[in-house]
This record gives C-alpha cells, structure tokens and sequence, in this order.
C-alpha cells in the first residue's frame, strides 16, 4: 500500500493565528463594555469605522502585493483596528481614524512585508501619524458626565456639529494625565487640580473602570497562555516604581503610582500593544528589559515631555532596540555552561 | 516501590501531549509469526552497515550469523528464523529518503530452528570487555529508536567507573506502548540486564526512569527489583511530559545533570540505555540469544486492533499489519516510530527493523489537518516549548534567510528534532524541516569547504614546490658560475697551468721566428722581391701577433 509521505512531527494542536488574535479581542471586550459604560456610542462608532478602513486597506494591499486574499480570516487588521479605536479620543472625527487605520495597516505593516514582518507596532504608527499631525484633534475626549445619543455621536464626528446648546469645548477635554501636567505648569498644587470631576478614586473618572476591564482581559490572555507575564509586569512595574520614587520625594509635584497604572493607555498597553509579539521583543529577559523601557520612557514623556502620554513613542522607541535585546538576551542553551 | 524521597530535576519547555497509549494496551504482547519471506536490511544501525558473510542458496538456522559487523561503529546481523538466503539484493528499507539499499533475504523453512546456543549462568565472574564482546556479537543496538551499537556505551572509556547508569522507560511519544507493555511483562529480564550492564561499566547507580503515566508497569517493576536488584537499582516515577525520553532529558531529569552541548552524557559520567536494550541484554548474555525479535506497537486511528506485538526482524511490514488486523479504510498515513519524531513511510512494503517501535496508522483526517502556513509571527510558543531552551524563532528566521553562520551561532545542531516547536506553532511552520535544511547545508557546506581546502592545499603546495624547484635550480646555476668565476681568479693550481702554457706560446713563437730568419734564402733578390717579401713577413708577424692574443682570450 501506499502512502503520502511528509516530516515529522505529524501532530499539531488547534492553536493557529486566527485562533489567538481572536482570542486577544475577545479579551478586549471588559474594557470595551467600561468605554461604551461610561462614554455612550462614540467608542462603538471608532470601531466600525477603523475597522471597515482596516479591513479595506488589509484586501487593498494583499491584492497588490499579490498575497493570497486567506490572510484577511487572521483577523491581524481587525486587531490592530480596535487597538486603534480604543487609543484615538473618544470623539475624533472620522477621518482621523480613517487616516490612522491607513498609515497603521499600509505604512506600519504592509510596506515592511505585512504580518510577522513590521518591526514597529502598526497601531502605534497611525497613532503617531495622527498625534503628530494633527494634535488639535488629539484633545477631544468625552467628559464622563455628558450624555450624547447615537445620533448626535455621529453627526459630531461625521460633520463637526454639535448638538444643540453645546460646545465641543464644554462636551470634550484633555485626558487626566495632560490636565495635571498643564496644572501643575500652573503651578496649582496636585490636590486641587485632582479634585475635579475629570478625575475618579484612582484615575480619570471612568478611565479607571475601563483600565481594569483592560486588567481583567489581560490576566485572562495570561491565563489562556496567550501571553507571558514578562511583559505587562516589567511595563506596570517599571511606571509603578519610577511614579513612586518621585512621588515619595514630592507628592504635590508627581501622580501617585495607581494614577499612572490606571489613566492614560496604561492597561491597554501593556496587556495588548506592548505585548504585540511581532515588534516585541521575544526572548524572556529581553521582554523584560523592553517592557521597563516602554515604562520608563512613558514615565519620562507624561512628566517632563511635550505630549500628554507618550506611550506610543515609548512603545515605538523600544520597537527600534528590540533585535539588539534579543541577540543579548538568548537563553541559556541547554549543556552550554554557565 | 518506587523511591519517593529521590530528588528529581526538570528541564525547560517540553509539552503535555494526548497520549492515545490505553488504545494498545488493553492485550498481552502478541506471539511472533513466521513470515514467508524476511528482508534483512544490512544497515540497521547508527554507524558501518554489517557485512553479508553468507551466499544466496545457503541454509541458515535462526540466531545464526549472516552478517558481520564491519569496523568499530557497527553491528552484526543474525537470521531470525531458519530457512534459505534467496538473495542479496536491494530492496525498499524504512528510511526518511525512501531510497533502497542492499538486504539480505531469507526464505524462511517455516521450522524456526536455533543455532546452537551458548548460555552462560551467570554474568558476576564475567570480564566486563567479555560482556561487552558477548552484546556485540548479538548484534544489539539502542532498541529505543536511534539504534546505536550497545557495547560502545557499555565501555566506560577512560573512566575508571561511571556515576550513574540510566535505563530510559519514559516513552514519552504518545500512542507508543512497547515498553510499558514490556515492562508489565518482562520486568526480571529488564533488572537483570541491567545489572549486567551495571557490571559492565562498573556503574555506581542505576536509576530506571518510566513516567508516572505507566501505573501498572510501575508496579511490576518495583516488585521486581525489590526481588533481584540487590539494592543496586532504584525505580522513579518522572513526570509525564515530552520529550523526558530524549537521552539527555532523562539524565536531566534523573541526575541533573546537563550532557555538554554537542557532547556525550558520558562526558559527566553517566550513561543511558533504553529498557528494551536492557532486556535484549539480558538474552544474549545469558541465554546467548542474538536479537533476532522485539516488540512493536501497532497502534493508531488507521489500524483496525491495536496492540503490541513481538515480531521476527525482517517482517515485511505490510504482512505484519495484515496478519495483525489489518488497515482501517480511513487509514491516511503509516509512521514509523512515533507521531513526533517518525518517519512516515510512502510504502508498507518495508522490512521492521532493529530500531522499529511502532507503526503508527494516522487517518486521512489527522494527516490533513492544519497545514496552512502562515507567516511567522514571533509570538515565542516554540521558544517556551523548546526542551534545549534554544529560540526556534530565530533558528527559523536564519534558515529562512540562509544564514549558515549566524543559525550556528543560536546552537542550532543543540536541536533534538524533538518536534515540540512544529507542535505548538501557530502558523504551522514546518520548523523542524527548516532545521534539518540548515543542518545538511552546513553538513555540505562542510564537505565543500574541506574539499576545496584540500584542493587549495594541493595547488599551494604545487606552487610552493615550483618555486623551491626554481629556487634550487638558481642556486645550483649560481654556485657553478661563483665556482669557475673563483678557478679563473685564485686557483693557484690552474694558474700555473696557464702560465706554462703561455710560457709554451711563447717558447713557440721564439721558435718560429728563428726558423723564418734561418729560412731565409733572400740575398740575391731584386728590390722589388725584398719588399714584397718584407710586407709578407709583416703581415705574417701581424697575423701571429693577433693570434696568439685571440687563442688565449677563447680559453677564458
């Protein structure tokens, strides 16, 4: 009788790519459900636009590149999508999230060579992209007490108009973290300027609910085996540590560590960007050493910087040294000596 | 009983795979059967094949000898049941190249009729390089898989004794059960074997190591060495995970001890050897049987009734599995050895061999599954898999990109094949294939590089010998001018030569000159006669005065 032959091994478990970034966005939704909790219609709305420009600029440069059109069911565009949405303000026009959904999937990943071959986060690409371009923009985030319909979300952010007897200013403000920094350039002292209603017991009000849905969704990756713990503690721990040094010497000039954990893109980061296995580093002390430079610089940008939360330069800053960690890093191969 | 107290180690990565062992276990080892026909191929082993000593026509008894082991790394071949050599001949063997090679072929009588045997009593006054002879000429080889000549790990080399003797029972590759199913029945051959081993290498411990997913196995052999072991062997439970049964995770996990990266686990003074070796140990030293036989599991969703089976060396392998049941219809892909590190065979008219385990049947289904490749995403599944700790994702990246130096530099010929990488990859990449790439171009490489540095030798050495030629020959021509430049200015020998010789010329001259005066009849000569005899003579006196000169210049 005969047989086809092939090499071994010749088992193979389920686990294939669609099956793990399927999984990430299924962790994403805690944090999603917090979002839409506390800030209405206008996360969902991000989403299927980054999404649908996604998914088009995905099947766009598969079909130039002359790439089979199977890599759309990896569900990598969708990915980086919805980190996208969740990272943009919450009232960004449309084609802010257009823009950036492009700059993310073709300059970010498809003209490096597409998945598995861009050295820098595509998410973090369009952020920046938008950040540094168009930084006006970049401040319209919801205040947690207002109320806007589905329908006055989307006449906001598809033609600029405001609903009736409001103003963007008095619906939208800078995050938390940019609000203590233009304060204490004021020099208001940190209590007062925390004690407004933009801040919650930890964090930003409501951020902070959302930053734990991001947690929750995290330690679930964690304990699905989808990531590893190196990451996400060497990011938390390294902000954590830096926050606390200073805010021990002056705790009117510097936030206190949980603030830090829990405002900003904190979570979001370094459960689900930073842990971005293709621009990340990947060996185990490497992981850790890139993960405290993204905690570090981001500590460093949102305290002394120019832009109210630099973690996305952090994360692409540390994309830049991830092949020098990793051939300084190699594991210790069994029978070689210590 | 099994030694709870005992300290156990663990390596890196490794994985917790579905066994699918209960399916082949549930009956006995199933008796031999004599197949009409037996190909025996010559290579059954790491290292030389073995030499047919035989001729077609020949009659054989079983256990007779029919091929010699040829140099140190080889083994001898031995007819498993008597009958006649039909042929020497090529023939399909189960190899991964799928190519043929030469066997011997035996026509079998049907009687099973040994050769006289020597048994041997007891093994305790027995010379440990007697034993070692003894396991040689049965032709035993590692019976786990690799099928490396026995008695060269059963000499301690330089060393005086050796630390620790580990008997590999973890048969960690699922669906395989050979062992344990000898284990539950052989258990007093296994100890004693390895108390013969023992005694061969002057072993300080013996350790048997069989994962704790063999309960029963467990148990028989505990029972066993409580019996025999004289306190010499301890039984461990080990974990269950892949690939504990690779030689140097076992010792790993049984000493903690590392075998050096690219070196022998005798280089820390350990030695392994699998349980099947020990038992097939144990027959030839005291029973003087060759290994003609051994068990096999045929198992798997493609084959009708699993089990395990002893069978004849030589079975071809399709009469084995239909004598055993037969292929189920769904049956996709046939392995040999386990779904791990096997070999899948492209036709069932192959001969089982000394190192064949298993038969593994996959269904059409299990061998299609999964095998759209994806690019790699460096998600590091392989790198937490990996039992040596090395990055597969970079071994891979190198491959991919050619990179022969830098795939070395990342410990790539530290990989075990083991497959673990392959299993969990996301993308599917085939990453052992890719290592098993690398390693042959650099194998190649190698041969090339030693090929054109020999070449480069030669042409060097050419040209070197050229130039000492020319050289040579320079300082022969020199010496030779140097010398007669010397003869020509301060030899006093020659010198005086030259002057008699000139003395001589001279003398001659004088004398020439007084004859023409004497021969001078001139006196009555008109004026006219006298002159044109005077320019005669001047010319003549020229002439001579130009000559002599001119004679000596030449002799220079």
């Amino acid at each position: 009788m005969q047989f086809n032959k092939s090499t071994s091994p010749y088992l193979h478990n389920t686990r294939d790519i669609p099956t793990v970034m399927r999984l990430v966005l299924l962790a994403l939704l805690p944090g999603t459900i917090a979002y839409y909790y506390f800030f209405g219609w206008a996360i969902l709305i991000n989403i299927t636009i980054a999404c649908i420009t996604a998914v088009i600029c995905e099947a766009l440069m598969l079909a130039l590149r002359n790439r089979p059109l199977l890599f759309l069911k990896d569900y990598s565009a969708i990915l980086t999508a919805c980190l996208l949405a969740l990272a943009l303000p919450t009232l960004a026009p449309w084609w802010l999230i257009v823009l950036a959904c492009f700059f993310a999937i073709v300059a970010g990943k498809h003209l490096y060579g597409g998945l598995g071959y861009n050295p820098f986060n595509p998410a973090m690409i369009g952020y920046v992209v938008v950040m540094v371009s168009f930084p006006q923009y970049m401040t319209q985030w919801l205040l947690p007490d207002i109320d806007l319909s589905l329908i006055q979300t989307l006449q906001l952010q598809f033609q600029g108009i405001t609903p009736v007897s409001m103003t963007l200013d008095s619906i939208t403000s800078a995050t938390p973290i940019d609000s203590i920094k233009t304060g204490l350039s004021l020099d208001l002292p940190l209590s007062q300027i925390t004690s407004s209603s933009l801040f919650g017991a930890v964090g930003g009000a409501g951020w902070e609910w959302i930053a734990s849905g991001f947690l929750l969704g995290g330690v679930w990756l964690l304990y699905k085996d989808i990531i590893t713990w190196h990451i996400p503690a060497g990011l938390l721990a390294t902000l954590a540590l830096m926050a606390a040094i200073f805010y021990i010497v002056s705790p009117e000039h510097y936030s206190n560590p949980a603030f830090q954990l829990f405002s900003g893109g904190t979570m979001l980061t370094a459960f689900f960007i930073a842990t971005d296995p293709v621009s990340a580093s990947t060996t185990p002390r490497g992981k850790i050493i890139y993960a405290s430079g993204i905690g570090l610089i981001t500590y460093i940008i949102r305290t002394w910087g120019g832009y109210p939360d630099g973690i996305a330069f952090a994360v692409l800053l540390m994309n830049m040294t991830v092949p020098t960690i990793d051939y300084y890093t190699r594991p210790r191969v069994f029978g070689v000596k210590r | 009983m099994t030694d709870s107290q005992y300290k156990l180690w663990s390596f890196h990565g490794g994985l917790h795979l579905p066994g699918h062992k209960k399916m082949s276990t549930g009956q006995p080892i199933g008796k031999y059967f004599i197949p009409e026909r037996l190909i025996l191929p010559l290579q059954q082993n790491i290292g030389e094949p073995s030499e047919p000593i035989v001729s077609e026509g020949e009659y054989v008894l079983k256990g007779q000898l029919i091929a010699r082991a040829n140099g140190y790394i080889s083994a001898p071949l031995h007819a498993p049941t008597s009958g006649t050599v039909s042929e020497i001949t090529e023939q399909l063997i189960p190899h991964p190249s799928g190519l043929a090679a030469t066997c011997i072929i035996i026509k079998s009588d049907g009687l099973d009729k040994w050769v006289q045997l020597s048994p041997h009593a007891s093994y305790e006054n027995m010379d440990p390089s007697a034993l070692r002879n003894r396991i040689r000429d049965a032709g035993i080889v590692g019976l786990g898989g690799a099928g490396f000549p026995s008695f060269i790990k059963l000499n301690p080399g330089s060393r005086t004794s050796i630390d620790e003797l580990v008997i590999n029972a973890a048969e960690c590759e699922p669906y395989i059960t050979c062992d344990d199913m000898l284990m539950r029945e052989h258990a007093d051959e296994i100890i004693q074997g390895t108390l013969i081993m023992q005694h061969a290498l002057h072993a300080r411990q013996c350790l048997i190591g069989v994962e704790d997913d063999k309960p029963e196995a467990l148990k028989v052999m505990s029972d066993a060495v409580k019996r025999l072991g004289h306190g010499q062997i301890k039984i461990l439970a080990i974990p269950t995970l892949y690939p504990t049964g690779g030689e140097k995770q076992i010792i790993k996990v049984l000493t903690g001890k590392e075998a050096p990266s690219q070196g022998l686990p005798l280089d820390t003074g350990t030695v392994c050897h699998n349980v099947g070796t020990a038992a097939a140990v144990y027959q030839a030293v005291i029973h003087g049987r060759p290994l003609v036989s051994r068990i096999i599991t045929l198992t798997g969703q493609g084959i009708k009734t699993p089990g395990n089976h002893e069978v004849l060396i030589g079975t071809p392998v399709n009469e084995f599995i239909e004598h055993n049941g037969g292929y189920h219809n769904r049956i996709g892909k046939l392995i040999m050895g386990g779904p791990m590190m096997g070999i899948s065979l492209a036709s069932d008219l192959v001969p089982v061999i000394k190192t064949t385990n298993c038969l593994l049947g996959q269904t059409q289904q299990e061998a299609t599954d999964n095998n759209t490749v994806m690019p790699c995403i460096r998600c590091g599944a392989c790198m937490d898999a990996c039992p040596v700790n090395l990055l597969p994702q970079q071994l891979y990246w190198y491959a991919f990109a050619r990179d022969m130096d830098k795939i070395q530099d990342y410990n790539l010929f530290d990989c075990i094949e083991c497959g673990c990488c392959c299993y969990v990859c996301p993308s599917n990449i085939p990453l052992v294939q890719y290592y098993r790439f690398a390693k042959t171009e650099i194998w190649a490489q190698e041969r090339e590089k030693k090929k054109s540095d020999r070449a480069r030798n030669r042409h060097e050495f050419r040209l070197e010998r050229l130039e000492k030629q020319k050289k040579e020959r320079g300082e022969r021509l020199r010496k030779k001018k140097a010398a007669l430049n010397k003869s020509k200015s301060t030899d006093k020998k020659d010198n005086d030569k030259q002057q008699a010789i000139a003395a001589a010329l001279t003398r001659v001259r004088e004398k020439q000159k007084q004859h023409s005066v004497i021969s001078k009849n001139t006196d009555n000569l008109t004026a006219d006669q006298k002159k044109k005899i005077e320019d005669a003579d001047k010319r003549r006196q020229q002439n001579n005065n130009e000559k002599v000169p001119s004679e000596e210049d030449s002799d220079s």
